[in-house]
């Protein structure tokens, strides 16, 4: 869903080839996420097939330059005017493998929990190295990266918190 | 920088950076010989180098801001030893330590403690004129500090006139002036926003990065990110030690 809604906003910027559709759209979200050239070929063809995207025009090797429709430009303005659904929770395998620790027989909980507070800890102090060596202040495709990090850092820290409460609230039964 | 020099050596290296803060089995027990005596700390070991930022989280209560005062010299073990910069404070007067306290360490304290009475500015200079500097340096290195931490417009302000953030960065900028090698920090980034944490993560980072020790109180992962290593405390005990893998 995500890759589907990013390929058309930066479509919304102007007419792109496929290859350059999925250049951009790392380089705008921090080089996070790379995706494979079959992926954005596979989206640009259902945006065809669902009217959003069509063909600007055919350059001689073949290579398809895409533009959005009219319809597509309406699916855009939809995307950034509507926040995105959370409703639905991610299935996270932390949160389900510490709550069944809890509960199974036989499994320290408190292990398991050390055990990911570390990882997760560890993690954090990759991403907080990875942003204390951003160039300051900080410019044009680093800016993705350091925003795309803070969100990394912050997620992180939920969980070591979380972590912290279920420990707290193991204890006290 | 010496952080970039020393991400090139095999990690199996041993430590050559000298140890600036030592406690060895440390204890503090409140009401010893009471009926119910508290062991605030209990037992705890832990060296911090010279260019090494350590981090201390826990529950409330744990014994974080206990393990604090006994390193900066505030309050003496009631067994085991404490080393700040080759001295043991054990054994030290009270004029002694805080003589040693002036000299060696920079303090936030959790409650801020800025003096009421005394400008952001004058704040800053308090140690330093405590140390025999003369006030226009004083001031010269207050406003830089200040500086530092974002608020030199605070210079001329009393506390009373500061929001509790701004407080906050003067009681940081207090802790970081002059030359004092060993920075202790009490949650210093309680009241801050995340920006500003981060600002005050740089420059604690900064210090010790130029030669300083430090060990930071935090109740935030992420702030504790930005320190070498992670110790936990629980009933005044170290239980364990995360994110080992010094920061190159
Ligand atoms: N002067 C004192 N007399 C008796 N008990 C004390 C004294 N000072 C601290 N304690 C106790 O020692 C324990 C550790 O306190 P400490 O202030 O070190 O905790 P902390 O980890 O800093 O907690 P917080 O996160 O709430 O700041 C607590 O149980 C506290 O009540
Ligand atoms: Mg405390």
């Amino acid at each position: 869903m995500s890759v589907r809604q990013s390929l058309l906003a930066i479509l919304s910027e102007g007419s792109q080839y496929g290859y350059q559709l999925r250049h951009e759209f790392e380089v705008r979200t921090g080089r996070t996420w790379p995706i494979n050239i079959g992926q954005v070929y596979t989206t640009l063809n259902r945006l065809v097939r669902d009217g959003l995207v069509e063909e600007a025009e055919r350059g001689e090797d073949g290579s398809v330059n895409y533009r959005l429709t009219y319809s597509g430009r309406e699916e855009v303005e939809r995307w950034w005017g509507t926040p995105v659904d959370r409703q639905a929770p991610n299935r996270d395998e932390v949160a389900i493998k510490v709550a069944l620790a809890a509960t199974a027989p036989g499994v320290d909980a408190f292990a398991v929990i050390h055990r990911q507070k570390a990882e997760t800890l560890r993690v954090l102090q990759g991403y907080t190295k990875e942003k204390r060596s951003l160039p300051d202040p900080v410019q044009g495709d680093a800016l993705a990266r350091q925003l795309v990090l803070d969100h990394l850092i912050f997620v992180a820290e939920a969980e070591a918190r979380w972590l912290d409460l279920v420990e707290q609230r193991l204890r006290a039964r | 920088m010496s952080v970039e020099a020393r991400s090139t050596e095999p990690a199996a290296l041993p430590d050559r950076r000298p140890v600036l803060l030592s406690l060895n089995d440390a204890a503090r027990v409140h009401g010893e010989g009471t009926a119910v005596p508290v062991r605030a700390l209990n037992g705890v070991s832990l060296e911090v180098r010279v260019g090494e930022l350590v981090a201390v989280m826990g529950p409330s209560g744990s014994g974080k801001s206990t393990l604090l005062h006994l390193a900066g010299g505030l309050d003496t073990p009631t067994s085991g030893d404490v080393v700040v910069d080759g001295v043991s404070i054990a054994g030290l007067s009270v004029k002694a330590r805080a003589a040693l306290r002036r000299r060696s360490v920079g303090y936030v304290f959790q409650d801020l403690n800025l003096v009421p009475a005394l400008t952001a500015a004058e704040n800053v200079m308090l140690p330093r004129e405590l140390d025999g500097v003369g006030t226009r340096q004083a001031r010269l290195e207050a406003r830089e500090a200040l500086r530092e931490v974002g608020v030199e417009d605070l210079f001329d302000r009393f506390p009373e006139e500061m929001s509790g953030g701004q407080q906050q960065r003067v009681a940081i900028a207090r802790a970081l002036v002059g030359p004092r090698r060993l920075v202790l920090a009490d949650e210093p980034t309680g009241a801050l926003d995340s920006l500003t944490g981060e600002a005050i993560m740089k420059v604690l980072r900064a210090r010790v990065d130029e030669g300083a020790a430090g060990l930071l109180v935090t109740h935030d992962a992420q702030h504790a990110a930005w320190a070498d290593r992670v110790v936990f405390l629980r009933d005044g005990k170290m239980v364990e030690s995360a994110a080992g893998s010094r920061i190159s």
